[in-house]
């Protein structure tokens, strides 16, 4: 039996290989990643909730879904719900991310 | 770290201090999160304080929590009723409180066995168990879990008794799942705190049983 998926995040039932009981320490932009969005969903700020993020991680696609991990993806959905949410805009983000780069 | 190889140890691994991410060529998306993270200080929106404050609260949340509860419940019937029947409500008594949330906790018993999974993100019971580890959040674990259980334990090096039925309990954003293990045998003359420390966060996902060899050559020696 056969069921269509509903998205890029929908891998119960999929061929996979081994599971790997190897576990690695986060890294601390991995946390602060983590941490950020607590934040920003937060009693007090309530800027987006957790069903918004998980939405917007599966709506990167299958393509960037794929080829990156975890916290990446997380990362990833966070520019695009700050963006949607107007609480940040994609130029300054695109300035600052060259500004960073430039000055390391 | 290899948990496979020490289970004794889940619960010490999450003290380590992460690697820092300086000195070493930065991914795209790790400038992201510095441009994300800097604009959002330099607007107001967070501070510096805040996202320091969230990484050790992150730090400080490890699988003993969920040990804990799993020890109380081996030590106490009424507990145990309680928390299988509702476990956010239970969990408050031992100052647990991971509403809104609804945490389910499933039993081991001498018929069956449960393993959690979250086949569509990751869903966890963080504040319980901490961060969950990699091969949780991988496509690995979340792809065949659900489909052939038996092979996937047996990757943990879990081999479960013939006749022992299994169950996978796939967890949402709004309900998390907590496998309550069997307590292991030859192990009365343990108190609550002695059988909190043989309780592994992989016994309490599912993967793996709370193992009488830990009883023998960690609690008996003093």
């Amino acid at each position: 039996m056969s069921i269509a998926k509903i998205g890029p995040h929908d891998l119960g039932g999929d061929d996979a290989g081994k599971v790997s009981p190897l576990s690695r320490d986060l890294q601390w932009w991995e946390k602060r990643i983590d941490a950020l969005y607590r934040l920003l969903a937060d009693d007090r700020r309530m800027i987006l909730q957790v069903d918004e993020l998980r939405a917007a991680i599966e709506a990167l696609g299958d393509d960037v879904y794929a080829r990156h991990d975890y916290y990446e993806r997380w990362t990833l959905a966070l520019r695009n719900l700050l963006i949607a949410k107007q609480v940040l805009d994609e130029a300054e983000i695109e300035t600052r991310i060259s500004q960073l780069k430039q000055n390391r | 770290m290899n948990h496979s190889d020490h289970p004794p140890h889940d619960h010490s691994s999450h003290d380590h201090q992460p690697p820092p991410d300086e000195g070493r060529q930065l991914s795209d998306v790790q400038y992201l999160e510095i441009a994300l993270r800097e604009l959002l200080i330099e607007k107001g929106v967070i501070n510096a304080d805040e996202i320091r404050a969230g990484v050790e609260a992150l730090d400080a949340v490890t699988p003993a929590q969920g040990a804990r509860v799993v020890a109380r419940a081996w030590c106490d019937d009424q507990f145990r009723q309680r928390l299988l029947a509702d476990g956010s409500k239970a969990c408050i008594e031992l100052g647990i409180d991971i509403r809104p949330t609804r945490l389910v906790v499933v039993e081991n018993t001498d018929n069956w066995h449960n393993v959690i999974v979250c086949t569509l993100c990751s869903c966890y019971p963080r504040l319980l168990l901490g961060l969950p580890p990699d091969w949780y959040k991988s496509r690995e674990y979340r792809s065949r879990v659900v489909r052939e259980p038996r092979k996937v334990l047996a990757e943990f090096g879990t081999q479960l008794p013939a006749g022992v039925s299994l169950r996978v309990h796939d967890s949402t954003a709004d309900m998390r799942y907590l496998v309550l293990p069997r307590r292991p045998a030859n192990s009365e003359h343990l108190d609550e705190e002695q059988l909190a420390a043989l309780v592994t966060r992989d016994s309490m996902i599912g993967v793996t049983l709370v193992q009488t060899s830990l009883v023998r050559t960690q609690a008996i020696p003093d």
